[in-house]
């Protein structure tokens, strides 16, 4: 049963997006490469779990943010890369700013309340 | 997304995932592990490839075909697993799904299904419209001056019934057949399959005679002959070409006098006729209706003002048979159909009904499933399942249930609508056309769709909102309140649709029961009616000679032994056959010739008040006496008595029949000698209804030469028998046949089946109500039984501790029946609010009844609640029985 999965995408679903969409602005990449990125880029404290990322993957391809394309590595690897459309390059910016909005206005809810 | 599609993007993502884990094993062999142990533990890192697969899979299927095919193997798996209750739901469904795509298909054949003719919809029927009467028979000059004067018509054609004598060929025989003008085929869009149709100047006085033979006679009678065009065939004594076949496949059945005809034999051109009225006669009609086609730009509206405007020319030129009567315009459909569509609809809507209820009693069961289910579905939404996803399994479930409900239902439809038709007591306008086609196959899937989604949906929707926490740990108990509120509405709603089809079903009986108490006039039991005609050679014979062999054959059927009475009869016929003159009674101002008044006549035998047993009021009727060499005499019934005599004596006056000036033949006017009940003419149902009321017999041996020459030798019979060692119709023909071997003795049939048979469709519609109504009653018991063995059950522990603390077993019967008796009567009322307010529907329908008849609503409510009662009496005793220890221990 997928259910497990199901749930957890729902959970991570627009922040990972986010992630992804970010990740291939810097260019092209495949499934393990963004994951490897995710990884490094937040110093090991996210890992993304694949039932998570490949289904993120094919929905971000669904809507035309991204697509993809069959492409061999440096390493002489057949792997599927995805990139980044107009239409992607968009939802990342109106994803960004609705992030910042949100982190900000968390942030502010977090900071000790200032003596008046 | 195809099937190949998604071949190709499954293997696409196998080798996505093989190349993600490709990579990971790299970087792992680069960082100094060993091939074996980078492989491993980069699956490891990938998790479970299955699972990442099919969540993927979700996303590009829109989670629905994936997911629907899931739902649909665990529905069918669920179903296996619970055989009873699958069987259960299913025949309920595929009766309620059968039963209406049975009557569906007969409403699509007869009521939306085109006629089978190109253009349909510019086919016209076309009769004369008289004061009181829309479709009468329209003239032959009449008719040539509306073909030559109207300008919305491409086509204009009349016809005629007409029974024909086929002899050298074989033993004589009786073929039915019709008289038609040229072009008549052609209106239709029918080819002949072999030879051609009537020309133009076939279709005229004087012209060779011809004929069109059916594909059927064809076959019978010259074994399909190729060669048949050209050959000769005598009708009626005259030997007439012939010249094609119609095919078989064509069928214009237009209600003749509430019976459809025998199917035809031979067609002949109308034009052609010799009979000496006919072609100059504008006042007589001679049985002929219209049909016509419109021109291709030509509105019906438009149509009917232009034969108005005819109408109006043709009155002013004639206003002495013309000033009253004017062209009558239907489509054929409609005068098809009849009054069949409002019955059909009726039926309709209650066999929707029963679908209705059929549909609640599934959902029933479904909900009491539902608590059975609960567990595993409160386990499916621990597991992360969404309630959207749990209604949409259960809706598949449903949907499941009520398609394969649905295909069994469309098997018994398929084979059981002809056969139910066939059986019904009444003549299916356009039986042929009814049958499954693509329009029947879409209602059914609706149907059994939108059931399935209407049963289902209620169960669903309970249960994916049921509390997940407290149905783990209470083994679903908490349903239970909402479930049993649930349930009782449905058994409201059931009992209320029961009552509705019960009432209208009961108000059907009691208009059948009214029918047949009604008094026809006569007794139309052991009476046996048939016809005879005799050779060609009779007609313009001498009328002394067809006088003595009619009196030749009288004698030798009346001394048949175990017949009791005979009366040869011409001119009208109770129920199958209306004959009617103008008339005036001799000595009062007589009004123009267009405001005559009409009477029905019956040429009759003395023997006939005796073989119909119709009463004598007053004065005389016929004897022996009232020969051709005595006065003419005529007796009339009790309407026409009271219409043209009111507060006066009729007997002594003398009718005179000499009305049209145009007709050479003067008769002596009879003198009336006595009075006699009034007879049924048009049917038990709409005799009442029928502005032809008056009625007029007078004594066949006294039949005016002129008329007795154009009959000839051939008569209608009605034979009175014995109620024991009644001769059979074959003895009775043998027994005439003995007098004149060239006879043709033919259409035989019981009278009191004619009788019967006037009543036909209000029999049809009550059978079916009637079946309906019993479909739901036994639903709504069932229901109702259901629904209260269910409480009790719930309610053991309770009526446990009630009896512990001193309840007697009385008051726990009580205590069930008034839940019992709760739902009854509240369906009970709102059926009853909703039958005052629907019966006014099926109010053509009814007979001497109102559609609020008090007495059908009380008897209706007796038998719901005696049913009810019998339904809750055994839950309620199962409650009465309870053991307190038992049931306190069980908790």
């Amino acid at each position: 049963m997928n259910s497990r999965y199901q749930n957890r995408i729902e959970l991570l679903q627009g922040t990972l997006d986010l992630l992804i969409l970010q990740t291939l602005m810097w260019g092209e990449q495949h499934g393990y490469g963004i994951s490897q990125v995710i990884r490094t880029q937040s110093g090991d404290v996210l890992q993304v779990d694949t039932g998570s990322l490949y289904p993120a993957l094919h929905r971000l391809e669904k809507q035309r943010w991204i697509k993809s394309e069959w492409k061999v590595t440096e390493n002489n690897q057949r792997a599927k890369f995805y990139q980044l459309t107009a239409a992607g390059r968009k939802q990342l910016a109106e994803e960004r700013s609705r992030w910042t909005q949100m982190s900000d206005a968390i942030a502010a809810v977090l900071k000790p309340v200032r003596t008046q | 997304m195809s099937l190949f599609d998604r071949q190709q993007k499954d293997s696409e993502l196998d080798d996505e995932i093989q190349s993600h884990l490709n990579m990971a094993a790299k970087d792992r062999i680069q960082n100094g592990q060993t091939v074996r142990d980078a492989r491993n533990s980069a699956l490891k890192d990938f998790g479970n490839v299955a699972l990442v697969k099919e969540a993927t899979r979700e996303v590009w299927s829109g989670a629905s075909l994936e997911a629907f095919w899931q739902d649909l193997r665990y529905g069918v798996r669920m179903l296996a697993k619970s055989p009873g209750f699958a069987l259960i739901a299913i025949l309920t469904l595929a009766l309620g799904i059968g039963a209406n795509t049975a009557i569906f298909s007969v409403v699509n054949g007869v009521l939306l299904n085109p006629l089978p003719y190109p253009h349909p919809e510019q086919i016209v029927s076309l009769f004369t419209e008289m004061p009181n009467f829309k479709n009468g028979s329209i003239s032959y000059p009449n008719f040539e001056d509306w073909r030559r004067m109207n300008r919305s018509f491409s086509a204009m054609t009349v016809y005629r019934s007409n029974g024909f004598n086929l002899t050298e060929h074989g033993e004589p025989e009786r073929l039915h057949g019709e008289m038609i003008s040229a072009g008549f085929f052609e209106i239709l869009g029918v080819n002949p399959i072999l030879g051609r149709t009537f020309s133009a100047d076939e279709d005229r006085l004087g012209a060779n005679p011809t004929v069109m033979i059916t594909e059927g006679l064809w076959k019978r009678e010259y074994g399909s002959d190729p060669s048949i065009i050209g050959r000769r065939m005598v009708l009626n004594g005259v030997g007439r070409t012939i010249i094609g076949v119609v095919p078989s496949n064509f069928h214009l059945h237009i209600q003749n006098f509430q019976r459809g005809g025998p199917a035809n034999d031979v067609y002949v051109p109308v034009g052609e006729w010799n009979e000496p009225h006919f072609h100059n006669n504008r006042a007589a009609g001679w049985g002929l209706d219209g049909i016509g086609r419109l021109k291709p730009d030509v509105t019906f509206e438009q149509a009917r003002a232009d034969m108005d405007r005819v109408s109006r020319d043709l009155a002013a030129a004639y206003p002495d048979v013309n000033g009253s009567k004017k062209a009558y315009l239907l489509p054929l459909k409609d005068e098809i159909v009849g009054d069949m569509r409002p019955v059909l609809l009726v039926i309709l809507g209650a066999v929707m009904f029963v679908l209705l209820i059929a549909c609640v009693n599934v959902a029933n069961l479904l909900l009491a499933r539902a608590t059975v289910r609960s567990r595993e579905f409160a386990v499916r939404i621990a597991l992360g399942a969404g309630e959207l996803r749990i209604v949409r399994q259960l809706l598949t479930e449903s949907v499941l249930l009520a398609v394969i409900g649905g295909t069994l239902g469309l098997v018994l439809a398929r084979f059981g609508t002809a056969a139910a038709i066939a059986a019904m007591p009444v003549n299916m306008p356009r039986a042929e056309d009814i049958g499954l086609d693509h329009r029947v196959l879409l209602f059914t899937l609706l149907v059994s769709v939108i059931s399935g989604v209407a049963f289902g949906l209620a169960p669903a929707w309970k249960t994916s909102r049921s509390d997940v926490g407290s149905t783990l740990k209470e083994s679903g108990r908490t349903l239970a309140g909402v479930r049993s509120r649930t349930q009782s509405i449905f058994v409201v709603v059931e009992m209320a649709l029961a009552v509705v089809l019960l009432i209208g079903a009961g108000l059907m009986v009691r208009t059948l029961f009214v029918l047949w108490g009604l008094d026809p006039g006569f007794d139309p039991h052991n009476v046996m009616t048939f016809s005879f005609s005799g050779p060609a050679s009779y007609k313009d014979g001498s009328p002394g000679l067809i006088r003595s062999s009619q009196r030749q054959l009288h004698d030798k059927l009346a001394s048949l032994p175990g017949v009791e009475a005979v009366s040869f009869s011409w001119g009208a016929q109770p129920m199958q056959g209306d004959n009617d003159d103008f008339f005036w009674i001799v000595g009062r101002p007589m009004p123009p010739l267009s405001q005559l008044p009409m009477t029905l006549d019956y040429e009759v035998e003395p023997d006939y008040l005796k073989t119909m047993q119709v009463q004598l009021k007053r004065g005389r009727f016929f004897t022996a006496a009232d020969n051709e060499h005595a006065p003419r005499v005529a007796v009339i019934d009790e309407s026409f008595a009271e219409k043209y005599f009111p507060g006066e004596e009729p007997m002594g006056h003398f009718i005179d029949f000499n009305t049209d000036p145009n007709d050479p033949d003067k008769t002596p006017n009879p003198q009336i000698v006595g009075v006699v009940a009034h007879v049924n003419q048009w049917g038990l149902d709409s005799d009442a209804k029928s502005p032809l009321h008056a009625q007029t017999y007078l004594p066949l041996m006294q039949t005016p030469d002129s008329v007795l020459k154009r009959g000839g030798l051939a008569a209608d019979v009605y034979v009175r028998t014995t109620r024991t060692g009644v001769p059979s119709f074959e003895e009775m023909r043998q027994r005439l046949l003995e007098a004149n071997g060239e006879l043709v003795v033919y259409s035989p049939e019981p009278l009191d089946e004619i009788v019967a048979h006037s009543i036909g469709q209000k029999r049809f519609a009550m059978i079916l109500l009637a079946t309906f109504a019993g479909i739901a009653l036994l639903l709504a018991s069932v229901g109702i039984y259901g629904v209260l063995s269910y409480l009790v059950g719930q309610r053991t522990q309770e009526i446990g501790v009630r009896m512990a603390l001193g309840a007697q077993r009385f008051d726990v019967l009580r205590l069930v029946l008034g839940d019992g008796a709760r739902m009854t009567f509240v369906g009970l009322g709102i059926g009853v609010i909703a039958a005052l307010a629907l019966t006014r529907l099926i109010s053509s329908m009814l007979f001497g009844i109102k559609p609020t008849d008090p007495l059908t609503f009380f008897a209706v409510a007796l038998l719901l609640c005696g049913i009810a009662l019998l339904a809750c009496y055994v839950p309620a005793h199962r409650a009465m029985r309870v053991d307190p220890t038992v049931a306190l221990r069980y908790e």
